[in-house]
């Protein structure tokens, strides 16, 4: 037992090690991951800043409101990436060859899932950074942990999902399919505005889409405090949504033939 | 005659490509749609807003940001079209054949100008859908899609000089979010007077913002002439800026062979 799992553990090691590589040696693969989100926190605070002139608007930085979502938005699209990653080892035969050594399926999956969680802190440091140059508030330690940790917990569900579309479709050319259904999954909640202030459909969307919660969470200490009520949510929805996603690429995995 | 025939052959062409390849077709229609629905919702309060201009709804306001927005990634989605013509050696064949050189560009920009039309329509159907009223009427409408085809095939030439430079699709594709900072620092999302500095300061120079005017006028006001020329006058600035690089890039790719 204790032998089997050192070896799927140093499977999984060699897994993540391989994606790290792949930073190592095409350093410019991270570029659109961390780019986009910043692009778009920076256009975003300039183009719709003066929203915190309406009444109700929770804070006076539409930077620090904005930052979560760009942090999220960037875990989002690690966690795609990799699965275009998985797409591109279809085609090229080489998740074949994976599936055929011993190692268990979800360990194949784990290490792809872990290799999207921490490669996901690059893009959430990188604008997390630019956010402080211009002006957005600095979170507190616990505000800061709960961000990371939403932001990981965010790229695990990007992974799982864009596993599940990868294995689905075994093309890269299914890839916007990955990358724009987190997007929505991300901007369809309190992302641009508090959710008394939120409009039409919108509205309603934002208070029963479960990434409101988390994009709730990471926002905590940014704007206002950090509290328990405000975290476990989070915690419940993307822990369930990794079963539910994971349990989907898993079986997935079992019906790819090789 | 022969030559338009070739025109017409390669644009179809370039329509059929864009529509068979979901990462060609999505970033044209899905990405604008979302932003066009999520943040008219999302920022629908805006309205309220001291300085805005008096419009029904913020979504009559996105409207023509949306449509610009889908007009640029033509754009690029052309030539990242036609990078991959040149990697996949097509490009090469279609010099070695007996027609106008420009006409290979031509025929690619025509594919891009149709995409601009269809996605020029495909926003004002969503737009009558939910709600806008057109005030210039059909012929507003119109003026629309003429002024949102001409802004693709603008946006187009700045693409096919960047493919025929590089011949490379994926430094083509790494523009895409070159097209989201051209559109942040204009005036398609946010009326200029209420944008933050120093996007204020660039939006007002910004011909895309030209461009927005124009085709949003038809929308929120009545027909207005300076407002159209100084959009067209955009239009043609890009245009002929992409059209000189263009030249530049395939007398230079024809050069080195």
């Amino acid at each position: 037992m204790g032998e089997t799992l050192d070896r799927d553990l140093e499977t999984i090691r060699a897994l993540v090690r391989r994606s790290a590589n792949e930073l190592v040696r095409v350093p410019g693969a991270a570029v659109p991951g961390v780019l986009a989100p910043t692009i778009f926190f920076l256009g975003l605070t300039s183009v719709f800043g003066s929203l915190t002139l309406l009444p109700g608007f929770t804070t006076d930085s539409y930077a620090s409101f904005m930052i979560p979502v760009s942090m999220l938005q960037g875990a989002g699209f690690t966690g795609a990436a990799m699965g275009v990653n998985l797409a591109r080892d279809i085609e090229l035969g080489l998740f074949d060859r994976f599936l055929a050594s011993p190692a268990p399926r979800w360990v194949l999956l784990t290490g792809l899932v872990i290799s999207a969680a921490i490669r996901s802190i690059i893009p959430a440091t990188f604008v997390f950074a630019i956010a402080l140059i211009v002006g957005a508030h600095f979170p507190g330690p616990a505000g800061l942990i709960i961000a990371y940790l939403c932001v990981m917990g965010t790229a695990t569900i990007a992974a799982c999902w864009s596993a599940v579309i990868a294995l689905k479709f075994k093309t890269q050319s299914a890839s916007p399919l990955m990358q724009t259904v987190m997007l929505a999954a991300v901007l369809c909640t309190t992302a641009y505005a508090p959710q008394e202030l939120l409009t039409g459909w919108l509205a309603t969307v934002a208070e029963y889409n479960p990434f409101t919660q988390v994009v709730d969470a990471t926002r905590q200490g940014f704007v206002g405090g950090v509290s328990w009520a405000g975290t476990w949510p989070a915690i419940v929805v993307i822990a369930a949504l990794t079963v539910l996603l994971g349990f989907l690429a898993l079986r997935g995995m079992r019906r790819t033939a090789y | 005659m022969r030559t338009l025939a070739v025109v017409v052959e390669l644009g179809r062409r370039s329509v059929r490509q864009t529509f068979r390849r979901p990462q060609l077709i999505a970033p044209l229609l899905i990405i604008p749609t979302l932003l066009l629905a999520v943040q008219s919702a999302g920022a629908g309060r805006a309205v309220d807003l001291p300085g805005f201009p008096p419009v029904e709804s913020f979504f009559d306001f996105l409207l023509a940001g949306a449509m610009i927005q889908s007009a640029l990634l033509a754009g690029n989605s052309g030539g990242i079209a036609l990078a991959i013509d040149i990697e996949m050696g097509f490009t090469d064949r279609l010099l070695a054949a007996p027609i106008p050189r420009f006409a290979i560009v031509a025929g690619r920009l025509a594919g891009t100008a149709a995409m601009g039309m269809v996605t020029a329509i495909w926003f004002l159907a969503l737009g009558l859908i939910f709600g806008v009223t057109i005030e210039e009427g059909v012929l507003g409408a119109l003026l629309m899609i003429l002024l949102v085809t001409l802004s693709a095939l603008a946006f187009g030439t700045l693409g096919a000089a960047l493919a025929l430079r590089s011949g490379s699709a994926s430094v083509v594709q790494g523009t895409f979010p070159l097209v989201f900072v051209i559109l942040f620092l204009s005036t398609a999302f946010f009326p200029d007077d209420l944008l933050l500095e120093p996007a204020q300061t660039i939006a007002q120079v910004n011909p895309l913002s030209f461009i927005v005017t124009a085709v949003r006028d038809p929308v929120i006001s009545v027909f207005s002439g300076p407002e159209l020329l100084e959009g067209l006058a955009g239009i043609v600035l890009v245009g002929g800026v992409g059209l000189t690089l263009c030249s530049m890039a395939l007398r230079r790719r024809l050069r080195m062979g």
